[in-house]
């Protein structure tokens, strides 16, 4: 099964990173809180030089003339307002990245909350039968592979309205790991478990809520984390359709009027909000599968 | 009547082109409140035929009825303690009882007769204070016993224990024996039980069934055991009737090792 392949895509790589957030639950109160900051120091310090090096390294290689790329300086000179204050708003086009990213979240929550009802729901289905997996996987395989932009033209044709096209592009890029994934779960659901509920004669949806969401549910949440990476690197492809305020759009617009130095902010901010995304289902994967491992 | 009747069961598993007799041709006649141990080497298909009255397999070939109806499906009037106590792990203790208790009693107890039934069963099997624990979190005798308490709270009209005693030490093992007999005092429900244990099986049983070596396994020997009840396992040990049906489970056990030592 693919899960293997499934479970260390690159969407969700920022793994060094992980250790920086996982501060200790109970810090021991006897170590103090000289302990604490020199732990936290230690966690946030190498990024910071890193981040340092490359911010120096970046405005070296391309403060020479005629150079493609602005520099960190020139970004900071041109779109500092962008980025100190992210919820500023001026105008009905003239807000701050903050309120973009607030949009570009919604119509991801739309797209994705419908992929992951859709996507454990087909799943759980396929996963019952060794048939239908062997039926629907490869082509699952193959429909996974596809780009989000890819998607624009099937959907507009289908949906002859940008709204929902825009949703449908997130959610047909986000459903395929979280059917895989869920399908991969159910397939992996001891058979003791089955054999409990067999005595039991729960019924379907008993057996779906009690035995196999909790008993999938590694499975399900791996799914989901990389379906919500998906969803959020499909808001630029979704955005060149709807317009409006969107920090996909924003993109696209800073794109088509040159201004290169917003583009590199509004990348830090897809960047930061897509690791946020990811770390927030794997923290909700985290607690509702506890137990589930023991 | 006849309660329980497994006539001309055989059971074959395919994988593949390669098809193994694992049962074959089992009859037994079981009587209503019957206490049944089944005996036999590991892997001769002792689970297998309790899975077969579960309900869990299907027969290959021939009929298992209970009370003239043929089983063909699991269901909580069997329940199973299982060999390797199958508790839900994300389940505390208490709600790996109650998930039982709520689908089998869910329309004829109230929400605090239930909770009591919960804890009357844990009680039994002295698991109360584990009650909030995870499976992760007690030990896997402990486990057992949770796993012996939820089928208990079926009310099953047949107990299948599956070795349900294998990983206990000797006290704990003893008690729960004591509980099983005393439960099956007052319910007068049917037990089976596989086991290894000789001791255990004369204690416990009514006949002993004693199976051949697999593949192809079948029914060796059935032993009544002719002792009263209530017993006493310390006066049962100088009991003349109690060392004969020992000494001709374990002549059994011991002619059949050695045949298959020599044959492999
Ligand atoms: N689902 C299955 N598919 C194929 N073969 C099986 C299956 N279940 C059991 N067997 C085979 O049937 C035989 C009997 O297995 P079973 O588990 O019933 O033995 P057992 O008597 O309970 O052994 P033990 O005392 O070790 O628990 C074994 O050889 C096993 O490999
Ligand atoms: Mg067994």
């Amino acid at each position: 099964m693919s899960i293997v392949a499934l479970k260390s895509p690159p969407e969700n790589a920022p793994k060094p990173s992980a250790k920086v957030i996982s501060l200790p639950a109970t810090p021991n109160p006897q170590l103090g809180v000289r302990r604490i900051l020199s732990d936290l120091g230690a966690m946030v310090l190498p990024p910071l030089v890193v981040l340092m090096v490359l911010l120096a390294v970046w405005q070296v290689a391309f403060s020479g003339e005629g150079s493609g790329l602005p520099t960190p300086a020139a970004v900071w000179a041109e779109s500092a307002d962008l980025i100190l204050d992210p919820f500023y708003v001026y105008g009905t086009q003239d807000i701050g990245l903050g309120w973009r990213v607030l949009t570009s979240l919604e119509r991801v929550a739309y797209g994705f909350g419908l992929a992951a009802v859709v996507g454990v729901l087909v799943g759980a289905v396929i996963g019952q039968s060794a048939l239908m997996m062997r039926g629907f996987d490869p082509i699952f395989q193959v429909l996974r592979t596809v780009p989000p932009l890819a998607w624009l033209p099937i959907s507009l044709a289908a949906f002859m309205d940008s709204r929902p096209s825009a949703i449908f592009v997130i959610f047909i890029t986000a459903i395929w790991p979280i059917i895989i994934n869920t399908a991969a779960g159910v397939r992996a659901i001891p058979q003791d478990y089955r054999n409990v509920a067999a005595v039991l004669r729960l019924n379907q949806v008993e057996f779906f809520w009690k035995i196999m969401v909790p008993s999938a549910a590694p499975y399900i949440f791996s799914g989901l984390r990389i379906g919500v990476g998906l969803s959020w690197l499909a808001i630029v492809a979704a955005e060149m359709l709807t317009g409006g305020v969107g920090i996909g759009f924003f993109i696209w617009d800073a794109w088509n009027s040159s201004r290169l130095t917003d583009i590199m902010v509004a990348l830090v901010y897809i960047g930061v909000t897509g690791f946020v995304l990811d770390r927030l289902v794997a923290f909700i994967g985290r607690v509702v599968s506890r137990g589930t491992a023991a | 009547m006849k309660y329980l009747q497994i006539d001309r069961v055989c059971k074959s598993f395919i994988s593949g082109p390669k098809v193994t007799e694992v049962l074959s041709d089992i009859r037994l006649t079981i009587e209503k409140g019957e206490f049944v141990s089944i005996i036999g080497h590991s892997g001769c298909g002792k689970s297998t035929l309790l899975n077969l009255i579960a309900g869990l397999t299907e027969v290959t070939t021939g009929a298992i009825k209970l009370e003239g109806r043929e089983v063909n499906a699991p269901g909580p009037d069997r329940a199973v303690v299982f060999q390797n106590h199958s508790l839900l792990p994300w389940l505390t203790v208490y709600d790996n009882v109650k998930l039982a208790v709520t689908k089998v009693f869910g329309s004829t107890k109230s929400r605090a007769e239930r909770r009591d039934w919960i804890m009357q069963n844990l009680d039994l099997v002295q698991m109360t204070h584990a009650a909030d624990k995870r499976p992760g979190e007690i030990s896997g005798g402990m486990r057992q016993r949770v796993g012996i308490a939820r089928a208990l709270a079926m009310e099953p009209k047949i107990l299948l224990l599956d070795e349900p005693f294998g990983a206990l030490d000797a006290l704990t093992r003893a008690h729960l024996q004591d509980a099983v007999m005393d439960i099956h005092a007052r319910l007068g429900n049917t037990m089976i039980m596989i086991t290894h244990d000789v001791d255990e099986a004369v204690l416990l049983a009514d006949r002993i069934v004693m199976m051949t070596n697999g593949p192809a396994a079948t029914i060796g020997e059935v032993l009544p055991v002719p002792i009263p009840r209530p017993r006493d396992r310390i006066a049962l040990a100088s009991q003349p009737d109690y060392v004969r049906a020992r000494e001709a489970v374990l002549r059994f056990l011991y002619e059949r090792h050695r045949f298959v030592e020599a044959a492999e």
